[in-house]
């Protein structure tokens, strides 16, 4: 059971999605809605986010090492290339029809929605898509 | 201010964990990979353990505070699986979503992960206002 931090650090995550209301589609929608009847409260969850990833990330990559592992494993890709830019694009379609990133669409399947099943069987399937058309061009570096 | 405690508390759980899980692991928390890796490998093992960990995070914060489960999302079951795969299939070709380019990536200062972001947030915005004025206009 050596990988138990990615349970525990799930968990978290999982906690910090439902808290925020990042699992809640009418506010997600309503957070997209800038043209419109704009809630801006989500704003607030990418700010703590935020904060936090860009005060951590700097200083724990630094070390030689993980602690529980032998290497970081990091994307290397940093072209800014077209599958970068139409594969967000068509992400944002999706986010914006219905409400749910990836992250926000799994840990709703706690709610037990029928349709949440069925988003996230799509987003599977999705994702087998793209990698049979040989779209993915992520890379880490080990 | 109230009302953006439970955001940005949030918001710095999911830093928190993100950062706990390049810390210990050195993986990045990006969700979609993570995903995509429970479902088809490599590395099943700590992926479908953190995917696993957010379906019962969600769960336990509803126990454990007493907030409201969201309401079922609005929309017809075609709606849901399209935009599933959408999201799925965009996830993929760009190489991540809200959590890996949009808190990991900036996180690391990455330019392509900026741009990413940028260009996810402005088509959610362009389809939340392309949906309204088209259910404004049929209603």
């Amino acid at each position: 059971m050596k990988h138990w931090p990615a349970l525990l650090t799930g968990l978290i995550f999982g906690a910090g999605l439902a808290l925020s209301g990042m699992t809640n589609t009418t506010k997600v929608i309503g957070f997209l809605d800038v043209f419109g009847a704009w809630d801006p409260d989500l704003m607030f969850v990418m700010g703590g986010a935020l904060v936090v990833s860009l005060g951590a990330t700097p200083w724990i990559i630094a070390w030689t090492q993980p602690l529980l592992a032998e290497a970081f494993s990091l994307p290397i890709n940093k072209s800014i290339d077209k599958q970068l830019i139409i594969g967000g694009a068509l992400f944002g379609i999706g986010w914006g029809l219905w409400g749910y990133c990836p992250g926000p669409a799994i840990a709703s399947l706690a709610y037990g929605h029928e349709s949440t099943i069925a988003f996230c069987a799509a987003m599977i399937l999705g994702m087998w898509l793209a990698g049979k058309l040989g779209l993915n061009t992520s890379r880490l570096n080990s | 201010m109230e009302e953006f405690f439970e955001p940005i508390a949030g918001g710095i759980l999911i830093g928190i964990a993100s950062m706990g899980l390049l810390a210990t692991l050195g993986r990045v928390a990006g969700i979609s990979s993570i995903a995509w890796g429970a479902f088809a490998g490599p590395d099943r093992e700590w992926r479908l353990l953190f995917v696993m960990g957010l379906v019962a995070g969600a769960a336990i914060l509803h126990t454990l505070t007493g907030n409201p489960i969201p309401s079922a999302p609005e929309g017809s079951l075609p709606l849901a699986v399209i935009a599933g795969l959408l999201v799925g299939f965009g996830t993929r070709m760009g190489s991540g979503c809200t959590s890996g380019h949009g808190i990991c990536g900036i996180g690391r200062l990455s330019l392509r992960s900026l741009v990413a972001t940028c260009v996810f947030m402005a088509t959610g915005i362009i389809t939340v206002l392309v949906m309204r004025t088209l259910m404004e206009t049929l209603l």
